[in-house]
């Protein structure tokens, strides 16, 4: 229809269209009714006016008719729609846009205003793609999804200890924070590889690494992941952060859920989403993500690169999530190595012991920190410092056997002088005895001498 | 109805121009029963005709969409009434109730814009 060929001479109404409506409607026996787009009416006929209340009616006839009518109108520039419709004729009001952020465009959609319920009212981003369109609602509005009162094991038993026994929760939400290099991926990929030893699915979503890179490497430190892909218990979804927006990323990762339906998600790294969008976007987006994830049932691990000693994520997940495990590397001695140590669980008395964390050719060990008087020490400077205690050890031992030595020897010494000393007594004892003896004796015989005497001399008449 | 009994008249003054097809005008007006416009519209459409174009020059016909609803689709109608010049091309529109005759006659083309 075009404005030019069309002349008004008079006056007129969409008695017309109203027909033509009438007309297919009775043919295919219509319920739905989409009028795409009413603006072409303005831009085809000349009267506004006229329009207006030829439109007001065409909308009171189809609710008459019983018909759901779904009409498109161009947004205005002040109003909702250019020609200011919205206000009487719908029951509902829907606006889209699409606005380019970072040269990335995502479609949002708000519902503006409809009768008879409580809508959202947020924005929400909606997306178009070969499996229709899909929105995603920015928050679940409440906190009630169930909780498992099940365990996942990390696969190291040592880990596992650290969490109080038994690993982390199904369903709950684990964080891994660590610099470059301070082995999150070898971790992760521990963990799936125990997931799916004990027959459960696991979904990798590899924002860095493409999965044959993952695979090769992890090999390197024993753990073999193709086998588990082989038998569909592990898949990998790798992509680029960047190749499109969070709410793609968002819808495409419930589809991936959706049609694989894993027990556990793994992110490595989350944080390379920051890539895309501003930081409350990302917050916003994994907020939705983990709540998704936790209303399935599906525990996430989700690792996030931080800067070397800086531990907090500058996005604050962490508050998102229910375990926190931090890895830091430690540069001591002219070597760097590793520790492991759980920042929080919520739920679960955790260790508070920091662990030396060791990726060796056969996999992940954790090893006590040796602490002592001159603070944590680990790697050769562990090592160095239990041969050091060792040898103190040592010597201290042998200082103990020496004294012990001495002393037996003093007691020795000291118990033959008392032997001779005895001897000597014993000796002088006899020759005193003797002597004693004889002196008594001696006085003996002069008392008896002296009795005899006086006996002779009559001495004892005084009798 | 007048559009009927029109149509009638109409198919007559067909056969008579037949020969010189080119200058035949070929004019539909679309109604929708027998409103005050479309009364009003046929009206002043007969005699705009009669007074601007060479008697058996031209045919009227008088489409009414409440009888023959699916005809409206073929000329795009929405506005009703609609005045379709078929011939001589191009296809022109009027719509309305062709109350201002000058602005029926620049549509017609039979005059040309000032």
């Amino acid at each position: 229809m075009e404005r030019s060929e069309i002349e008004e001479t008079g006056e007129f109404d969409l008695e017309g269209l109203f027909i033509r409506l009438a007309y297919a409607i009775e043919q295919i026996g219509a319920k739905r009714i989409v009028l795409d787009t009413v603006e072409a009416l303005f831009s085809g006929l000349p009267n506004e006016f006229i329009l207006r209340a030829e439109l007001r009616r065409l909308f009171a006839w189809m609710k008459s008719q019983g018909l759901t009518a779904i009409v498109t109108g161009e947004k205005g520039e002040k109003s909702l729609t250019r020609y200011g419709l919205e206000e009487y004729v719908a029951d509902c009001v829907i606006l889209l846009n699409n606005p380019v952020d970072n040269k990335i465009a995502t479609r949002n959609l708000r519902i503006i205003k409809y009768r008879g319920s409580a809508h959202g009212s947020n924005e929400y981003p909606f997306l178009m793609n070969e499996n229709g369109i899909s929105v995603l609602p920015v928050t679940s509005l409440l906190l009630d999804h169930d909780v498992s009162e099940d365990y996942v094991s990390t696969g190291i038993e040592r880990l596992d200890t650290m969490f109080g026994g038994n690993g982390f929760f199904k369903g709950s939400s684990i964080l891994i924070t660590g610099s470059a290099g301070t082995g999150k991926s070898s971790l992760v990929a521990k963990f799936a590889d125990n997931i799916c030893k004990n027959g459960d699915k696991c979904l990798i979503f590899a924002f860095e690494e493409s999965p044959k890179q993952i695979i090769r490497n992890m090999r390197s430190i024993g753990i073999d992941l193709e086998p588990w892909i082989n038998k569909g218990l592990l898949k990998f979804q790798a992509t680029r952060p960047t190749l499109y927006g969070l709410e793609t990323h968002l819808v495409s990762i419930h589809e991936s859920v959706t049609d694989f339906k894993p027990d556990v998600v793994i992110f490595d790294p989350v944080s390379n989403l920051i890539s895309i969008g501003n930081i409350d976007e990302v917050k916003s987006m994994l907020m939705r993500l983990i709540d998704y994830l936790k209303s399935k049932q599906i525990t996430s691990i989700s690792t996030y690169l931080t800067l070397i000693g800086k531990m907090e994520t500058d996005i604050g997940v962490s508050s998102l999530m229910d375990s926190w495990i931090d890895l830091k590397t430690i540069n001591q001695n002219g070597e760097r190595n590793r520790t492991i140590d759980i920042v929080k669980t919520r739920g679960m008395a955790h260790s508070n012991q920091v662990r030396e964390f060791k990726i060796t050719n056969n996999g992940i060990e954790l090893i006590d920190v040796y602490l002592g008087a001159s603070g944590m020490l680990t790697g050769s400077a562990r090592i160095s410092q239990i041969a050091k205690e060792k040898d103190e050890k040592l010597s201290r031992d042998q200082e103990i056997l020496r004294l012990e030595r001495e002393f037996e020897y003093k007691r020795e010494g000291i118990n033959s002088q008392i032997k001779v000393l005895e001897a000597g007594w014993a000796m002088e004892k006899e020759k005193y005895e003797s002597i004693l003896s004889e002196k008594k004796l001696k006085e003996d015989m002069i008392k008896k001498d002296r009795e005899v005497m006086s006996t002779i001399r009559h001495s004892n008449l005084d009798k | 109805m007048t559009g009927v009994k029109f149509m009638e008249n109409n198919s007559n003054n067909k056969a008579e121009v037949t020969e010189s097809h080119m200058d035949v005008w070929d004019l539909r007006l679309y109604v929708a029963g027998q409103t005050p416009k479309s009364i009003e519209a046929f009206k002043n459409l007969k005699e705009i005709c009669e007074t601007h174009l060479e008697k058996n020059r031209y045919k009227i016909e008088v489409i009414n969409l409440v009888e023959n609803p699916e005809l409206a689709k073929t000329d795009q109608i929405l506005a009703i009434p609609t005045l379709v010049r078929k011939l001589p091309e191009p296809v022109k529109k009027i719509i309305g109730t062709l109350a201002n005759e000058e602005k029926v006659l620049i549509g017609l083309d039979i005059i040309k814009q000032p």
